[in-house]
Formats: C-alpha cells, structure tokens, sequence
C-alpha cells in the first residue's frame, strides 16, 4: 500500500518529499481535540494571523519529523462539514480544496475525529478523506471512549477508509510520538474510500464533476468529485465565498443548476438522500469497528450540568464564576502590577542619573519609559482575564453559558453565541469580534461585531483605575467601593451593548430570529499547556502593540508637547510651555467643543491621542503633566499630579464629577484604531466601522455631557 | 430502522425531558436543517430530550451519542416518534 505510486492529481510535488517544505492541513470538529494535539505538535513554534480579507485566524506552526526534518502544520478551523456555514468553515474548505492563493494547498491532511463521537464525526472525515490527498486519521480521546466503554478497532477502521490511522489521547501527549513517526512517512497513499452514491444522484455527480474538473471528459478525479458532492449539498445561491478565495468553475455551477431546477420539480430532496446516504455507509464501518459496552447511564457530564445547568443553581453558579473572575482581576493583579510600576520607576531613574540633561534624555524617561510602562503595567491583569476565558472555553462551561444566557441574549435580537464574543470581549474586543464568526446568520454576526467594543475592555482598565484613584485620593475608601464603581463602569457598558443591539435588530438590520445550534461538549479537565499557550500568545500580543503602536504614539505625543519650545523668559506667569507646543495648541482649539463635559486642554490632547487606543489616555497624561514638571523634581504618581491640575482661575480640574463624565465617555468611545482595523477586516468594508466609530463616540459625547450638565443643574461640582 | 410502535407524530419541543422518541421528518430546505441533518438529525435517528435551558428555551437533545443544543423554534418544526 504504502509504495502504491501516486495518480496524477496529487503526485509530483504533493508527495511532500521534494525540496519544499511538506504541508500538513490540521482538520476536525469542534471540540475533538485538534488544538491540543496542535500545541502538542507544535510547541511555542507557532504563528498566528490572519487570513487576508477575512477574519479568520490563521494559525502556522512548525513541527520536526521523527527525522529531524521540518514539516508545517496548518490549524484550520473546527467544522462538522465541508459544507460550509460560516466564513471560518468556508476557510477549511477553500484551502482543502487548493482555491486560495495566499496559502499553499496542503500536501497531506491530519483529520483528527473524536473516538467516543466517532458516528458524527465521520462525517466530515469521509468528506475530507474523499478529496483524494493522503490523510491520516487521528482517533484522539481513546481515554474518554474507554470512560465511555466505547472500544475503536483501529486496525479495523484502517482497512474501512484505506488510510493510516493512528491511536491518540492529545491531552496526555500519549500517541503524538506515534502520529509524527506517521507523519514522517515518505509516501503516504492518497487516501481511496468513496462514498456509494444513491442511485438517483450519481448521474448528477458525474455530470457536474466533469465540469469541475481540470481535464473535462476524462474520468473525473476524486477532487472533481468531492466538489460535485460539496455543491450538491451547499446552501442554494448564498453558498458562503470568502475573500480572498477562489471559486468553482461557473459551467460546474450551470449545470448543478440544471439538476436542482430538475429534482425540484420532481420535489425530489436531493440533498437528504446525499446526507443519509452518507450517514448509512458510516453507520456501517462503525458497525465493523466500534464495539459498545454496557453504559452506566449517566456520565460525570450529566452529574456536573444536573447542578451547572439547573433551573436555580445554574444561575448561581454562573454569577459566582463571574463575580470570581472580576475580583481575582483586581486583587490578584496588584502585586505585579506594583512591581512593574516600581520597575518602570527604576528604570526611569537610572536613565535620568546616567544622561546628561537635554531632549534626548526627556525624551526617553517622559515619552518612552513613562508612555510604555502605563500601559505594560496592566499585563497581569490582561494575563489573568484570558487565563479564566482559557480556563472557561477548555472546560466547556463556556457553552454551557452560552444554552444559559441564549433566551436573555434572544430578548435583544441576539443569540447564545453572541455570549462568548461579548465576555471575551471584556478582555479585549480584537480577540472578542474574532471568536464572533461562530456565529452562522451575517446580521447576528454584524451585530455582535458592533456592540462587542462596548463591553469594558482590559484597555478601559487603565483609564477607569487612574480616574477611581483621582476620584477617592484618601486611603479611606474601601477596595469594595472602589470596586463597586468599577463594576458600575462594567455595568454601564454591558446594558449599553443590549441596548444598542435591540435598536440595531429592530430597526437597522431586521432580520430571521438567529440560529442556536450548538454542541454541549462533554467537561474535560482544562488543559493548563493550552491556556498557558493561549496566555502566552495574547501577552506577546499586547506586548507588540505596547512595543509600536504605543511607543511610536509615546514619542510622537511627546514631540508635541515639547516642540515648538518657548524660552521660559517669554513665559507670563501662570502660563506653561507645554500650552505653546503644537499639542497644547490643538488641544486648546478642541476647548470649546470638549468645555461643556467640563473637560480642559489637557484632557483634550489625551483625547486625541487616545483614539489610537484607550489605554493611551494615561500614559498621554503621564506626558502632558510631567512635561509640565520641573524637570529635576522626583517622579510622583500620576494621580497626585491629576489632583494637583487647576483651571486658571485656580478651581480643581478633575472634580468627581469630571472623573465620572470622562470615565463614561471611556465606557462609551469607540476609541481603538486596531478594532476598527479588525471590524474592517471582518465586515469587508470601512461601512460598518465608520458606523462604529461614529454612533460611539457620539454617543459617549452626549453622555458625558448629560452627566456633566445634569450634575452642574444639581449642584454637584 | 426499526419502525417506532406509536403511529403519532408530536413535536420535537413538546417532548418531557428525560423522554426518547424517533426522529420523523424535518424541513428539507434552509440552513438550519442542513446544518441539523449533516450533525445526524434524520429520520429514524433516536432522539432523548435531555433538558430545557433555566429559562425554558433552548433545549439540549441527545442524538448520536452527543448533545445539541436548539432553540424551540426550530424543535416545533421536527416531527417525532415517542418511544
């Protein structure tokens, strides 16, 4: 078998042995493992991306032979079908199926299918098997069949489907050694089962491979099949084209179109007999290779959702998960954060001592090390937010909440799956609007898209705790009360999201109620190797953003406000250098839009530069007050020279009430170009993140200054 | 496929929890029903309604071996077979 020579369509350079670097595509369902067995492969030697023209996570790793040899490894996304239902599905089978230029067809396929679910998940194996490039079909989760009392013949299941199959629990590591000494084959067989076909739908398929095919009227290749069949059982006219991706030849598509006008007169349902016809010939391999023992009739999963999903504890248990996961952001952050801020302190001071006076030198304490140490010391918190979302999605209590909280979610237009984004959101709304592609129908995804950056992101975190700490200078206030204003900021945001994604369901993109089809995975012990890597890889993330775009926007503000210099002689009294630079004059331009939310030009010039990311405001401020310092005075804490900032007329600038209004706008503002990027990317046109920015910001303006007026009409302040 | 003893056809979502019954017939047409016959909801498919969400909807089923979750909406339209 194994030295079986190639048919034409996949030899050549597809045998993986050549020159060039072998390809392996990594394919599965949604929850078998395929991941965990990535990482187990791949180590930290990973990349991920982007599909360009699509918000689709692209994910690269590279992996060693049994003989030292590279090989690549690309993760695609999890899907029950080849038939595609959503862009991230559309992805896996446009690069199975060679049609996207960006990314190399890959030479060989790993198909990884879950051993204790392996009736459905068969299911896309045949699909991926019947492309006719050599696979190997990875049985992972032998453990949790066992638990099952489900036995797999793998060498039963071999002969079936004609490829390799290899035995594997992922999560253990047990039998990866076996799949890469596999993997490390030189020839491995194109892969050889096909599906019977009903006979009503064979000429059909015929028909249409030939158009597909490269080389019409020859016999058509097991591609040109497997493309037939994919047509045949995609969605009518809105079958899912990605950016980016090419597409079936157009005759193909005429004569399906042909066939389906035929069998739909006849009120034949085609696409039934395909899906049951499949259904029964895996029906009968598991037969031959799957043997049941007497179950125990409830599992561990159902004891754990007895109380996790119960009418009364259900809701208890999801409260308290999330009450956890805030509080430990706040508590158990606070030791690292204080020694990166006594880091940054050190640092600034040893660059002070060792240069001699001059812009060189102010510009690497004032703009460089202050600009980027705000924002690098909210990393522990960044950190331990996705370590819980990590912890949370692993486990499967993630679709648990989601089957909870969809009737809620279903009350405002959207969906169950809408949960996930928004939560992950709180940590950051890149990786939220990314993970929001789950979602089938376009509107529900549209919508999710838009609200996600109201959900207070772990860049608001800065801003709200530099505002709490102006808000309460005294040591008086208790960590509770400081917490409970944090909370009320979070609050805020969240009934924002709702609300707004009422109004856009009802008015702006009215549309079918949303789809809830979702698979409740059994509980698995979360793999700490997954989260940490996953933590790893959003840390090195943050870190990138910090080390460009906030350090260039550090510098850059810091020339702004130090440039054009005024002799201090030129100076009236009471008046400041910083108010001549070219900063000081934009922001004092912005004064009589931004005076009626009692804002000044200072908070105005961080304003500004906080568009480019929220977290920016901070370290604008740590800028503009200590550019305004005497230059040889000691570094104090931000938030003292916050409270220390007066009007002329000599009131303080950064009254409660103030705090309050810009912490609000923070809530609100759509301020973060990387999630208009994304939003750009995902949407497919600058549209809907114009719309964003637009309905944000304006919304943000109009209540700050409600809270701003309205509390002046009150008395306060 | 073993024909259920019961000749009435009830929906999907009237089902009690914790109650089996034999998948009847379902809409042919629309992605939602594509989506649920690929993940194996076809005729003659034994299904167990394991439970309803804290609020009543969605449900989750048993079928295959694993579990689904769909929203009542779409369990009016699946016609089934107590058992």
């Amino acid at each position: 078998m194994e030295s079986s020579p190639l048919p034409s369509e996949t030899s050549g350079s597809r045998t993986a042995v050549g020159g060039h670097l072998p390809v392996f595509a990594l394919v599965g369902n949604p929850n078998c493992g395929k991941t965990t067995l990535f990482n187990a492969l791949t180590g930290l030697r990973q990349k991920v991306g982007n599909y360009p023209g699509v918000t689709v996570e692209k994910k690269v790793g590279e992996c060693f032979s049994q003989h030292g040899k590279l090989m690549r490894l690309i993760d695609l996304p999890g899907s029950y079908s080849l038939a595609a239902r959503s862009p991230d599905e559309a992805i896996m089978r446009d690069v199975l199926l060679g049609r996207r230029a960006d990314t190399p067809q890959p030479d060989r396929v790993v198909c990884v299918v879950d051993a204790s679910n392996l009736e459905r998940n068969l299911y896309l194996a045949t699909q991926v098997i019947e492309l006719g490039l050599p696979t190997i079909l990875v049985l992972n989760m032998m453990d949790l069949a066992a638990l099952r009392s489900v036995s797999v013949d793998a060498a039963a299941l071999e002969r079936e489907l004609g490829v390799p199959v290899v035995c594997c629990e992922a999560a253990s590591g047990k039998g990866v050694r076996e799949l890469r000494l596999v993997m490390s084959r030189e020839a491995l067989p194109p892969s050889a089962w096909r599906l019977p076909l009903p006979a009503a739908v064979e000429p059909a398929v015929v028909y249409i491979a030939d158009a597909a095919t490269r080389r019409p009227h020859t016999e058509p290749s097991a591609r040109a099949r497997a493309e037939a069949l994919l047509l045949l059982t995609e969605q009518d006219k809105e079958e899912l084209e990605v950016a980016g991706s090419r597409h079936s030849p157009e005759a193909a598509h005429a004569r399906l179109a042909e066939w389906t006008a035929r069998w739909r007169a006849e009120e034949f349902d085609w696409r039934g007999a395909i899906i049951g016809a499949r259904y029964e010939a895996i029906g009968g391999i598991c037969e031959r290779t799957v043997r049941r023992g007497e179950t125990t009739g409830e599992t561990v999963s159902d004891r754990i959702d007895a109380v996790l999903v119960h009418p009364f504890w259900g809701w208890v248990a999801l409260s308290a998960v999330m009450a956890f996961l805030f509080l430990s952001i706040f508590s158990f952050a606070e030791a690292p954060m204080n020694w990166i801020d006594a880091g940054v302190a050190w640092l600034s001071d040893l660059v002070r001592d060792a240069m001699p006076a001059g812009d060189v030198r102010d510009l690497l304490t004032d703009g460089v090390v202050a600009g980027v140490g705000g924002v690098v010391i909210f990393l522990p918190q960044i950190l331990i937010l996705f370590f819980f979302i990590g912890l949370l999605e692993s486990s499967g209590y993630m679709a648990r909440a989601a089957f909870i909280m969809d009737r809620l979610m279903s009350k405002v237009g959207l969906n169950g799956k809408s949960f996930i984004p928004l939560l992950s959101s709180y940590a950051c709304a890149i990786p939220g609007i990314m993970s929001a592609r789950t979602i089938e129908e376009p509107k529900d995804r549209l919508v999710t898209i838009l609200v996600a950056p109201l959900m207070s992101c772990s860049a608001r975190l800065p801003v709200y705790l530099l505002l709490i700490a102006a808000l309460f200078p005294s040591e008086a206030v208790s960590a509770w009360q400081k917490t409970g204003i944090m909370f009320g900021m979070y609050a805020l945001g969240t009934l924002g999201a709702f609300a707004f994604a009422w109004v856009f369901k009802r008015f702006l993109l009215k549309g079918a109620p949303p789809l809830m089809i979702m698979e409740l995975p059994p509980y698995r012990l979360p793999s700490l190797r997954n989260v940490l890597l996953h933590m790893y890889e959003r840390a090195m993330a943050f870190l990138r953003k910090a080390g460009t775009i906030i350090l260039g926007i550090s510098i850059l503000l810091w020339a702004l406000t130090t440039y054009p210099k005024i002799d201090d002689a030129a100076l009236a009294d009471g008046d400041s250098a910083i108010a001549h630079s070219v900063a000081g004059r934009l922001g004092h331009a912005m004064e009589p839009v931004i005076a009626p939310l009692g804002f000044n030009w200072q908070i105005g010039i961080g304003l500004i530069s906080s568009f480019a990311a929220r977290e920016v405001f901070v370290s604008s401020m740590a800028v503009v007050y200590s550019v305004e310092e005497d230059a040889e005075a000691d570094a104090r804490p931000l938030r003292d020279a916050l409270l220390d900032a007066r009007w002329e007329d000599g009131r303080a600038v950064f009254t409660p009430l103030v705090c309050l209004g810009l912490m609000v706008f923070y809530v609100f503002a759509m301020q973060c170009i990387s999630t208009t990027v994304v939003v750009r990317r995902e949407t497919g046109s600058w549209r809907w993140p114009l719309f964003q920015l637009g309905y944000m910001t304006g919304f943000a303006y109009l209540a700050a200054l409600v809270i701003h007026q309205g509390g002046r009409a009150l008395g306060w302040g | 496929m073993e024909q259920p003893n019961s000749t009435v056809s009830v929906r999907l979502s009237s089902l009690a929890a914790g109650a089996t019954a034999q998948l009847r017939k379902l809409p042919a047409g629309g992605t939602t029903f594509l989506r649920l016959r690929e993940m194996g909801l076809l005729p003659g498919t034994k299904i167990k309604l394991v439970r309803r969400a804290p609020l009543g909807d969605p449900i989750e089923i048993e079928v295959r071996g694993y579990h689904l979750t769909l929203r009542k909406e779409e369990a009016d339209l699946i016609e089934v077979a107590p058992c």
